[in-house]
């Protein structure tokens, strides 16, 4: 069984968990043209190394961020979204 | 018996005949050098050499012949898909495929077994209809059969009469079919080197040199090439590759596993595929039971195999065949499989004028070894791309004209 450390409820069996994948800026709707837009939409973060991801705990519906590395599958960490977006 | 078959062994009319010849030494530079020496890339050399009189043909691949996604994949074909412009490609591939052997020269074991996907649900029968419709409209066999059908292509089903997961009836794809994986890749690799294709194995490509909007020369860990033309076709490396000549796919990669049973009398004869279950099988001419498609959940370039997939893989085969439960596993896999954001290729042109993709195979790719090689020889011969592969330009994805091929695979993704 794996395990990931969610930074809420801890530790738990990673089949409690879903990925949303990496990161990605969000670009003004209003502001962004056709090739960015479907850049954004359509591109993701791919390279081997370590990704910043979006994951979710499912049954307390909590979303949170995990450094992973995409060629080891070690989880460097987990943490709140706050801590990426602390000074908005 | 075996004095006879050393002297016919020893014999000089007899000589030992290699298919592929060593790799030679590189030249200066090549008409075409294809990155991927898998079964797409040697169709494509193949088909260069045969067909458009170009056998200046350098292939690169930095392991060993298709030891790649050519060696991992579960040999399913069929054209069982769901919008027209993917049907039209995978159906030349099947037509392709019966011929292949005579093509070849090469037995490649094809084996037109018909390919039988489960409906569990009310909601993936329509969608069966739908799938069936349009497949007759372009002339492929496809079917939506029901229960005593299903009963009757396959006998030894657990049907689960009222249970959670009752078989309510199936898509009945006749052309579907398998061949063996390695034959098909040493087929297209014995033709294309006859003619003067030069397969240069344990080569990695390093990087590109571009230039303006083309590729001067192709860096490889045993030296540079200038090059005429250049096609990508690395299977789970693609996105990698590319990146190397500026170029970024919209690809992620997902490991895919399979496994194989012990083998077993011949009991098996359709491929048998369940959606909701994302599971698949099919016998193997050996007895084995090939069990895939186990998608892993989130992006992973690692080839290890985890022990949750391989249950879920096994726990969908005991479900359509409770008798399967005390058989062994004899081995088990993962690949890496390039996805696109709508489960369809990319093929065609890139950014860069001399650079040519054949990418984003994802879970498809095999079953299309003879049509991409085919068609994509047919783009960089001719320089322009052949009506059947303009819908899956690169370029779709900026236009949002996606070709959404999700539901069309019961791989769990």
């Amino acid at each position: 069984m794996k395990i990931l450390t969610c930074p809420m409820n801890g530790p738990r069996n990673i089949d409690e968990f879903q990925s949303f994948g990496p990161v990605r800026a969000e670009p003004d709707p209003d502001r962004t043209a056709d090739a960015d837009w479907s850049r954004h939409l359509f591109r993701a973060e791919n390279r081997k190394g370590i990704v910043v991801e979006w994951w979710r705990h499912v049954p307390s519906n909590y979303f949170f961020l995990a450094e992973r590395d995409l060629v080891t599958n070690e989880v460097l960490r987990t943490f709140d979204a706050s801590e990426r977006w602390a000074h908005p | 018996m075996p004095l006879r078959l050393l002297k016919y062994g020893l014999s000089r009319d007899y000589p030992v005949s290699g298919d592929i010849p060593a790799t030679p030494d590189l030249k200066p530079s090549y008409d075409v050098v294809i990155v991927g020496g898998g079964g797409h890339g040697l169709a494509c050399a193949h088909h260069l050499s045969k067909y458009h009189g170009i056998s200046s043909v350098a292939v690169i691949e930095k392991g060993y012949l298709a030891g790649g996604n050519t060696a991992r994949n579960t040999t399913t074909i069929r054209s069982n898909y769901i919008t027209p412009e993917g049907i039209a490609f995978y159906k030349e591939a099947v037509e392709l495929f019966e011929g292949l052997s005579q093509e070849l020269d090469f037995n490649v074991m094809f084996s037109q077994r018909g390919q039988l996907t489960l409906a569990h649900t009310e909601a993936t029968l329509r969608s069966f209809h739908s799938r069936a419709e349009m497949g007759k409209h372009l002339g492929t066999r496809t079917e939506v059969v029901d229960q005593k059908m299903v009963e009757e292509l396959v006998p030894s089903l657990n049907m689960d009469y009222g249970g959670a997961l009752e078989i309510l009836g199936g898509l009945w794809h006749e052309d579907g079919g398998t061949a063996r994986h390695d034959a098909v890749a040493w087929g297209y690799a014995a033709q294309a080197s006859r003619r003067g294709v030069e397969i240069h194995q344990r080569t990695e490509v390093e990087g590109f040199e571009v230039v303006g909007d083309r590729v001067q020369s192709v860096k490889t860990s045993r030296g540079r090439i200038a090059c005429g033309q250049v096609l990508i076709a690395t299977g789970g490396m693609n996105y990698d590759v590319a990146l190397m000549a500026g170029v970024e796919l919209p690809i992620r990669c997902y490991p895919l596993q399979a496994m194989v049973t012990q083998p077993l009398k011949p009991w098996l004869h359709t491929l048998v595929s369940s959606v909701s279950l994302h599971t698949y099988l099919v016998q193997s001419s050996r007895g084995e039971i090939v069990i895939g498609g186990g998608s892993d959940p989130y992006q992973l370039y690692s080839t290890r195999s985890t022990l949750d997939m391989k249950e879920h893989l096994a726990e969908g085969a005991v479900h359509l065949f409770p008798f399967l439960q005390g058989v062994r596993l004899l081995r088990q896999w993962a690949g890496i499989t390039d996805m696109t954001p709508d489960y369809s290729p990319i093929m065609g042109a890139s950014p860069l004028q001399n650079l040519w993709l054949d990418c984003g195979w994802g879970t498809w790719g095999f079953k299309a070894t003879p049509v991409a090689g085919k068609r994509m020889a047919e783009t960089i011969a001719k320089g322009r791309v052949p009506d059947l592969l303009k819908p899956f330009a690169l370029e779709r994805f900026e236009t949002f004209r996606l070709l959404n091929e999700m539901g069309a695979t019961a791989a769990s993704h």
